[in-house]
Parts: C-alpha cells; structure tokens; sequence
C-alpha cells in the first residue's frame, strides 16, 4: 500500500492512473466485461455529478469522460448522480439533482437522450422496460404524506409510457420474474417519526401494485439472486432499531430471514452477497459475504491483507461477475475526489484510482468503449 | 399587513418627487457658483476617524453614496482583505469573509451594538441600506478606541455600521430627504429619511425604505464545444419593508442613543442553476423574515473616567416553505424559527495618567431558538462576557493589551441535549510605533486569538447537529505599516497608505459532513486552515482647479490559504475553496462642480470551489466594472440629485459561487429630493 500510495502522491494532478505493478498484458485476453463504468455523485447542488471509465485490457483508469464524450453538454452529467446501470448497449445514469436519467450509447459514453423525472432514484430492468423509482408524486394533495412513483420507460422510444404509485420515498428495486420489488424508505418522513416499513410488490403485467410487504423501518439498497431471494437492507431509525437486511422469497413474497447485518450497500456475485456496512455514529465500517444458499453470513472479511485502514469513507461496493475482483469506492471528506480500490477475489489489495467527488456506483460493462 | 398604507404613502412620494422634477426645469439658476464649498460641508460630518493602531478601513457617507451599492455588502467589497459571498441577484445572501478566517467570524455592529444571529451566525449585509449610513467601517482583530463593550473584544474581525447622527442647516430644525431609484431586474426602491430636531439637545431620525424587485434576469453559459446558451433566473423576486427610527440625545460631556429597528421580507431562493429539463421544475423555495430590535446606549464622561452602558432586545423570525405542489421534484419542508436575544453591556475606561487607561467591560446575552422540527432541543444560551483591558501612549510608542473571558452556558428543554459550558480566556496584544516626528508613518503589530461558538444549528439541528462540537479557534498575527499626508495646497492633497502582512490560523474549523447518505448531514470539528496575507490599500485626493477634483482608492489583497487538516490527505495545503490568491479593487471618482463620475473596479483571481485544487474545480477570474454620473440642483429650498447607475458595464460573464450566475450589464436611475 506504501507503493500505492507513493504512486497516487506523485501522480495527483494526472488524470490516468495505472495499477501499480500492472503490466499490459502481452496476449490478447477476451474479456465478457471489457471494462466498469463509475459514477460520481458529487455534492447537491455542485452540479458535478461526473462518470469515469476503467479499461481492463489497457489497464486504464479515465477521470470525468462525460464532457469530452458529449461536446454539446453545459453543465456535464448533472447534479448528484444516485445510480448507475448497464442494460443491452447502453448505461442508464440516474441523476438525482438534475430530476433526469441519462440514457448513454455503451460504446461510445454519448447521450442518446435525457429523460426528465423529478427526484429520480434508482433503475431496474426487464424486456425492453426501464424502472426508475422516484420520491416525487406528481398531483398531490397531502403534501406531508406524499407517496412516491415508479416510472416506466420504454427503452426504445425513451419516452415514459406508464407510472404507478408506491410507498414514501422509493429507493432501489429488483425483479424476478414478472414481479417488481420496491424498497420504500420513508426518508422524507424523519420529521413525522416514521420511516416505511415495507416492500412495494408490482405486477409487471397490469403495472399495479398488488402487494406491500412488512419488512423493517427505512429501506434501502435491493439485490435478488438465482435462487428467486429478494435482498432487502433496512437503515434502521437512527435511534432504537438497527440496520438489518432481509431476505424475501418472490414466489411466496414473505420474508424469509432477518440478518443483524448493516447493508449500506451491497453487490451480488455469483452465489454471494458481498456487503458493507457504515455506522455514523462510531464511525466504524463492517463488511460481510453472505452465501445464498445458506442464507448465512459466511465471511465478515472481505479485504483480507492490512490494507483496509487506508478506506477513510467506504461509500460503495461492486463485484466483478467475471473475474469476481472487488472494488471499493472511498469518499473520502465527501467534498475532494474520492479513491477506488481493487482487491482480487481473495481480498488482496490489486490497484487504487482517484476518482471523482464521492464515488458511488460501478456499472460493469459489456463493450469496450471507443477512444 | 401595512402594505397598503405604505403603498399609497409611496404613491405620494412619487407624486412628491415629479412635481418637483417638473419644477426643476423651470429653474434657470442650474449651477451655483458656490457648489464646491457647499458639497465639502456636507462631506465632513463630525466624524472620527479610527486610529491607526489597528488594520481599519473605512467609508463615509458620501464616498458610500458614489459607489454603485444596493447594500451594505456592495460596499464592503471595496475593502482589502474581504471576500464577498454573493449568490446572486438583489435578494441573494451576502456574506463576508475577512482573511479567510470565515464569515462567522465578522462581528457586525450596528451603531455600536452587535447584530446576532444565534441560529446560523451569519449576519446577511444585503439587508443594510447606505441611506442613512454615516460610515462603515472594517476593523481586522479589534476596534481599539474608546470605551467598549466586551462583544467589541469578541470576533476575529468586525464590521462596524454607524448611522448618520442628524445634522441640521442654519436655523432649521428638520430635513427630510425623500429617493426615488428603480431600474433592471424590475426593482423599486423608494424611501424617505427624515430628521427631525425636538428641543437643544435631542434629534430623531426616522428612515422608511420598500424594495420590490422580480429578481429575474438572463444568463449565458459557454458550452464545452464553444457555443452559448442562455437561461433567465428566475424565483430571485423579494419584497422587503425597513423602517427604522433613531433618537440622538447629547447631555454634558456625554450622549445617548436610542433605535427601534424592524425589518420585514418575502424572497424565492432560485438555488443553483444545474443540468435539468429547461422550465420544467420552477424551484420555488420561499423564505419569509421578520426582524425586529430595539437598542440604546449612553455614553458619559466624569473627568478622567468614562462610561458605556448599552441594552438590546432582539427578535427574529424566519418561515422556509418547499412546496412540491409547486414544484414537484422539492422535498416539502416547512419550518418555522423564532430567535429572540437580550443584551446588556456596563463598560468601564479609566485615564490612570495622560498616557495610561484601563478599560473594563462586561457583558451578558441570552438567546433562545425554537423551530418546529421534530425532537427540537429547544436551546437556550447564556453568554457572560469580561473584557480587561489596558492602553499606555508614549510620545513614539502606542501599546494596548486585553483580555476577554468568555462563558457559555447552554440549557435545553430536552434533557441532556445541551453542550456543555464554556470557559475560555483569550487574549490580544497591539503595539504601535511611529519612529518620526514629523512624519506621519507609523509600525504597527498585532496579536489575537479568539474563538467562535458553534452556533444553535451547529450543535441543536434536528439529526444534524452535534452537541459535541467545541468552539472554533483563529489566532491572528499581524505587522503593518501606515503612511498619512495632507497638503493645503498642489495637486495632491492627501494620500493614505497602509501595508498589513498577516499569518492566521483556524483550529478546529466546524464542517459538515454526510452521514450514511447525503441526506443527513453532520457537523464535526475538523478543519486547520492556515493563512498567510498581504493587504495594501491606498487612497488620495487629487486637486484639478477649483472646482475639480478628483478621489482615487485602491486595494489589493494576496492570500494563501492553505488546508492542513490531515497531512495524508493528497489535497493537503491546496487553497481553501473560493479564496483567490490575488484581488483587488480600484474606485475612482472625479467631481466637477455638483457633478461626480465614478468608476469602481473589482478584480477576483483565479480560485477554485474545492480543496482539490484540480482543473474541474478551477474557477477563473473576475472583473467588474460600475460607473455612475450624478448631478445636484437646487429647486428652490430643495435640493435635487440624480444619479445614474450601469453596473457590469463590459457583461462580464461570472459566478462568485459555482452554479449561481451573476447578472450582466444593469442599470439604476436614483433620484433624491432633500429639504
């Protein structure tokens, strides 16, 4: 780490980063995922929500590609991203303050089209249908108990072609079969002393809510698996409940099992749940590997040597499905660039980037981007 | 409300002003041959000037009235050392920032008691009018003349408002002038002052002022390929009413004063202009203020032992609504905030021998703070306040040295959310030393540390806050040297000239950080911020003929603020975010007759918006240039004055902070009637 670090200090004001010790590779290696796209959130307000690119053939690490990717824009991607996907070929960037998701060809990182949906959130896939969930609910009365929205969007047409409503302030989703799953947070609703409980449950072909299910206060982060378990992270009350993360069976859509574990955020790999958790209050960091088929925690380590202490904010997390490498997204003073850290699926420290301002999402790709 | 009243009182000071326009021009008797004489008596008001023991620099009335200002805050940028936080239009925040230390860190008195705002601890210039201002005055560390409250001794640098004592014409016992100014951004701005004397001793002084203005107006922003785009800011609209009223009592060897003080307002706060759909979401968050003060204050001399006794009441009321009926992507928030604060100050200057004083001073606030956020503290404070204080004068040498002690103490209607009490003692040392007889140049050093609280938000916001914070430390080190001259006769009649190099630090900077997710914020101790300066200024008046002169005043600041908070930190001694390295300013003013030109320049270097010091932060320089003419004529008793104003006259494209742009090329007509 000494080495990294050393690397980062005198490379601080160049905007490539290679791995240290990474040596191109001589032959030519086919890669399923080619490369990651990171999307920074940056402060609200700043307008510096940015997106960089890591290649894995050239072992290249490029800060804030978005201006140079797309001439026309004023202001870049937008104000305080909040999510990030790759669906067929093209990345879906949710830009929270900018109420819009940029919709992005994958090869090249141009904007297709910015769709505009107040105070969007996170997005989810199926056929050729983006979900955003969003905290906004147009047409209110009852300001104080405003319930959110779930936009449907053609990804053809990038239009909006449907919405349906849900719980208070919806955050991630997932879909298993026909079924939407919808963690509603209630993030909005601190001040009226109760967060949402409970998990939206969407048919996919009426695009209704048919259910809501009992789940644990202020719901966040969402992850489903082979085995049709929808993994849901609660954030707790800040007070007497904890944070905890359930696991509901879609078929029978009960939950199943409560885990004491903090998942701030998490990502799913193979038969594994790598997750980490952040506890503001003693400012401690806890990480965990969860085995589906179990449903135990199997691993409270995920970093394995002594690198750990150099994480100052761990603000993300993203498994390779591929190679299964983690990175680790580090915050830092949320107010300078943060780090990206990678360790091999054993846990050993690989290489580490500076990124951009709070670096939160990793969206692997599937086609290498063009220069 | 009294807008009615007021609009139709209004009504009649425009009708006022139009008759008397139209009768101006009846008027052949346009230019008095005595303008020059009659405009020096008016420019001298009975004022001190501060010494020069201390960095001070101030303006008076008239060179206040020149300047392009709106407010306060306007002015105070032609001031060395000083960064201005402006978002923005005629209703955005304006904030000062001295040496880099923080702009919580500027006290600001109004005629001589300080304003407070327990809450956030910014005290917002823009809301300050020139009208009835006699000077403004910039003190780096502390004012260091006369008998004074302990709150004197009690920021790291303060801003000092005094208002115009009324003064009378030859056998007249009122004046009452009435202005008129409107111009860009849809802005109305009348208002009256009237000076009233009751009996020998006493005045009072009544000041009325209604500002509308729509706030809006275009914007271009360059593309990354070079091409432009326009927007209008919108949402930037304020409606305010200030009324104040003033009694000026003298006495033998003393004088008295006493001041009511209401402020009432409604602004939109457009917020930062980022990427979005255009025209879809309106950001219609609105913000209503009601503040309202009542202070007085005497001062009396016994021989070699003076006197200062001051008392204040202060309430202030702030209602923010974010309604996402009106715009739908809004989080709906809707709280009130009533602060309420009083204060008494008994201070103390004894003159042991000519060239020996002791001064003490103390003083006792209370505040309280309530709002209606779920699980509020509900805090209230105490503060007791001790300054002693000595001064020894010598024929070359001035010495001053004080200490304050400072104890706080906090209570909250919930139980055990209270930070605990303070105890600090925190001292300041001046010395001065003027080498020559006959030379008015002088060496001048000093040494402060004090500290600021957290403020009620800082430590009592719902979820936010942290009752664990400490108080926030600058230490202040400064070497200075002044130069002064007055010619009777030749072309130049006075320069002014002062160069102060300064090394400050701030300890346990108060920041806030997210928590788990960027909607929860918390504040923590965290910042070392170290400040190395230089700030020069100079000032001449230059004599043309005998009706034509012309004043000049120049400021220039270098800073390198450097954050040290943690050395392993790859941003470690970058600029702190919005400090330039270089800026400066120039006004210059040109008087011919009863008419003034004036050109005022502000230049703010290159800086940047965040501790990483990278290009994406980068932020380039600025300059403005303003200019006015203005003419005086007398209409029979009265006196006419109009002003014209274009600010911004090149459009200079610029954001003093990120995502908030300023306005381009504007205009203001001002016209004045006094009798």
């Amino acid at each position: 780490m000494a080495l990294a670090a050393t690397f980062i200090l005198s490379s601080c004001h160049e905007d490539p980063l290679l791995p240290p010790g990474w040596e191109p590779e001589q032959k030519e290696t086919v890669y399923k995922y080619p490369g990651f796209f990171l999307l920074n959130e940056g402060n609200m307000g700043s307008d510096k929500c940015t997106l960089d690119y890591y290649d894995f053939t050239d072992n290249e690490y490029q800060r804030n590609i978005y201006p140079a990717c797309n001439p026309q824009a004023v202001h870049g991607l937008g104000d305080c991203g909040n999510d990030l996907k790759v669906y067929g070929n093209k990345l879906y960037a949710v830009v929270n303050g900018s109420n819009l998701v940029d919709i992005m060809d994958l090869a090249t990182a141009r904007s297709l089209a910015a769709v505009s949906i107040p105070n969007c959130r996170a997005i989810a896939f199926k056929d050729c249908y983006a979900y955003v969930s969003s905290y906004a609910s147009e047409g209110i009365v009852d300001i104080a108990n405003a319930l959110g929205t779930i936009y449907k969007i053609d990804t053809t047409t990038f239009k909006t072609v449907a919405t349906c409503t849900v719980g208070y302030q919806p955050e991630e989703m997932a879909i298993y079969g026909n079924k939407l799953f919808v963690a509603n947070s209630g993030g909005y609703r601190y001040d009226n002393g109760d967060y949402d409980t409970r998990v939206s449950v969407i048919d996919l072909s009426t695009f209704k809510e048919v259910k809501k299910i009992e789940v644990a206060p202020n719901l966040y982060r969402m992850a489903v698996d082979r085995l049709g378990h929808i993994w849901v992270s609660s954030r707790g009350n800040y007070s007497d409940v904890p944070a905890s993360l359930s696991v509901i069976d879609a078929s029978s859509e009960k939950v199943i099992k409560k885990l004491d574990v903090d998942a701030t955020g998490m990502s799913m790999a193979g038969d594994s749940l790598y997750v980490y958790g952040y506890d503001w209050k003693d400012n401690t960091t806890s990480f965990g590997i969860i085995d589906i088929n179990t449903l135990e925690c199997v691993s409270d380590k995920i970093i394995k040597d002594d690198t750990q202490s150099d994480i100052q904010s761990v603000y993300g997390i993203a498994v390779n499905p591929e190679s299964r490498d983690i990175f680790i997204t580090d915050a830092k003073d949320y107010m300078t660039p943060g780090m990206v850290y990678c360790y091999s699926r054993e846990g050993e420290f690989k290489w580490a980037a500076i990124t951009g301002d709070i670096p939160s999402r990793i969206a692997f790709s599937t086609i290498k981007k063009k220069k | 409300m009294k807008i009615s009243n007021l609009c139709s009182y209004f009504a009649l000071t425009v009708a006022a002003i139009f008759s008397a326009a139209a009768s101006l021009f009846a008027d052949d008797n346009l230019f008095p041959a005595d303008t020059l004489q009659r405009l020096e008596e008016s420019v001298v008001v009975a004022y001190r000037q501060p010494e020069k023991t201390i960095p001070a620099q101030t303006m008076q009335g008239e060179t206040l009235k020149k300047l392009n200002s709106l407010s306060v805050a306007d002015a105070i940028r032609y001031f060395s050392g000083v960064q201005i936080k402006d978002y923005g239009g005629v209703g955005g925040l304006k904030t000062i920032n001295v040496r880099s230390l923080g702009s919580q860190h500027v006290g600001v008195f109004y005629d001589g008691v300080q304003i407070g705002n327990a809450q956030n601890g910014q005290v917002d210039l823009g809301r300050f009018s020139l009208d009835n201002m006699e000077s403004v005055t910039l003190y780096n560390g502390q004012k260091s003349t006369g008998v004074q409250s302990a709150k004197d001794y009690a920021s790291a640098s303060a801003v000092y408002l005094r208002t115009r004592k009324p003064v009378f014409k030859e056998g007249r016992s009122y004046s009452i002038a009435t202005k008129l100014s409107g111009g860009s951004f849809g802005t109305f701005n009348p208002s009256i002052l009237w000076e009233q004397k009751i009996g020998n001793k006493v005045s009072n002084s009544f000041n009325a002022e209604y500002l509308t203005t729509t706030g809006k107006y275009k914007f271009t922003y360059t593309r990354q390929d070079g091409t432009d785009t326009s927007d209008v800011r919108r949402n930037g609209d304020v409606r305010a009413v200030r009324v104040e009223d003033g009694l000026f009592g003298d006495m033998k060897n003393g004088e008295w004063k006493a001041k009511v003080y209401f402020y009432d307002s409604k602004r939109g706060y457009p917020g930062a202009v980022v990427r979005e759909e255009p025209g879809r979401f309106r950001h219609e968050d609105r913000q209503w203020d009601t503040d309202f003060f009542t202070q007085a204050s005497l001062l009396q001399e016994f021989g070699r032992y003076k006197i200062n006794a001051s008392i204040k009441y202060a309430y202030d009321y702030l209602h923010y609504l974010s309604d996402p009926r009106v715009d739908v992507s809004t989080m709906y928030v809707d709280n009130h905030y009533r602060q309420q604060e009083g204060y008494a100050s008994m201070s103390h200057e004894v003159e042991i021998f000519e060239w020996w004083d002791i001064d003490l001073a103390t003083d006792w606030q209370y505040n309280t703070l309530t709002a209606d956020l779920r699980d509020f503290a509900y805090p209230s404070r105490n503060t007791l306040l001790a300054a002693l204080s000595t001064s020894f004068r010598f024929r070359k040498i001035k010495i001053q040295a004080s200490g304050l002690y400072t104890f706080v103490h906090d209570a909250t209607r919930v139980e055990g959310a209270a930070s605990e009490a303070r105890n600090k003692l925190t001292p300041t040392a001046v010395v001065q030393y003027i080498p020559f007889d006959n030379v008015n140049f002088s060496l001048r050093a000093f040494y402060k540390k004090i500290f600021r609280m957290p403020t009620m938000n800082d430590l009592y916001y719902t979820f936010i806050g942290n009752k664990n914070l400490k108080p926030e430390y600058t230490t202040q080190y400064n070497l200075g040297t002044t130069y002064s001259n007055n010619w009777m006769y030749g072309a130049f009649r006075k320069i002014d000239l002062t160069v102060d190099a300064y090394y400050n630090e701030v300890e346990n900077k108060i920041i806030a950080m997210p928590t788990s997710n960027q909607f929860q914020w918390t504040m923590m101790n965290l910042g070392f911020v170290r400040i190395f300066g230089t700030d020069v200024a100079a000032s001449t008046n230059i004599s043309i003929c005998d009706k034509a002169f012309t004043d000049v005043r120049l400021t220039y600041t270098y800073q390198r603020a450097m954050d040290c908070t943690d050395p392993k930190s790859l941003w470690y001694k970058n600029q702190i975010p919005y400090i330039p390295w270089n800026s400066g300013s120039a006004v210059i003013g040109l008087t011919y007759g009863r008419w003034n030109l004036n050109y005022s320049f502000l230049y703010t270097g290159e800086r940047y918006n965040s501790t990483a010091n990278i290009p994406e932060n980068y932020e380039k320089s600025w300059r403005t240039s303003d200019m006015s003419v203005s003419g005086t004529f007398d209409i029979r008793n009265a006196e006419l004055k109009a002003t014209v104003e274009v600010n911004n006259i090149f459009n200079q494209r610029y954001e003093v902070v990120r995502c908030y742009p300023m306005p381009g090329t504007n205009f203001k007509i001002i016209l004045t009637v006094s009798i």
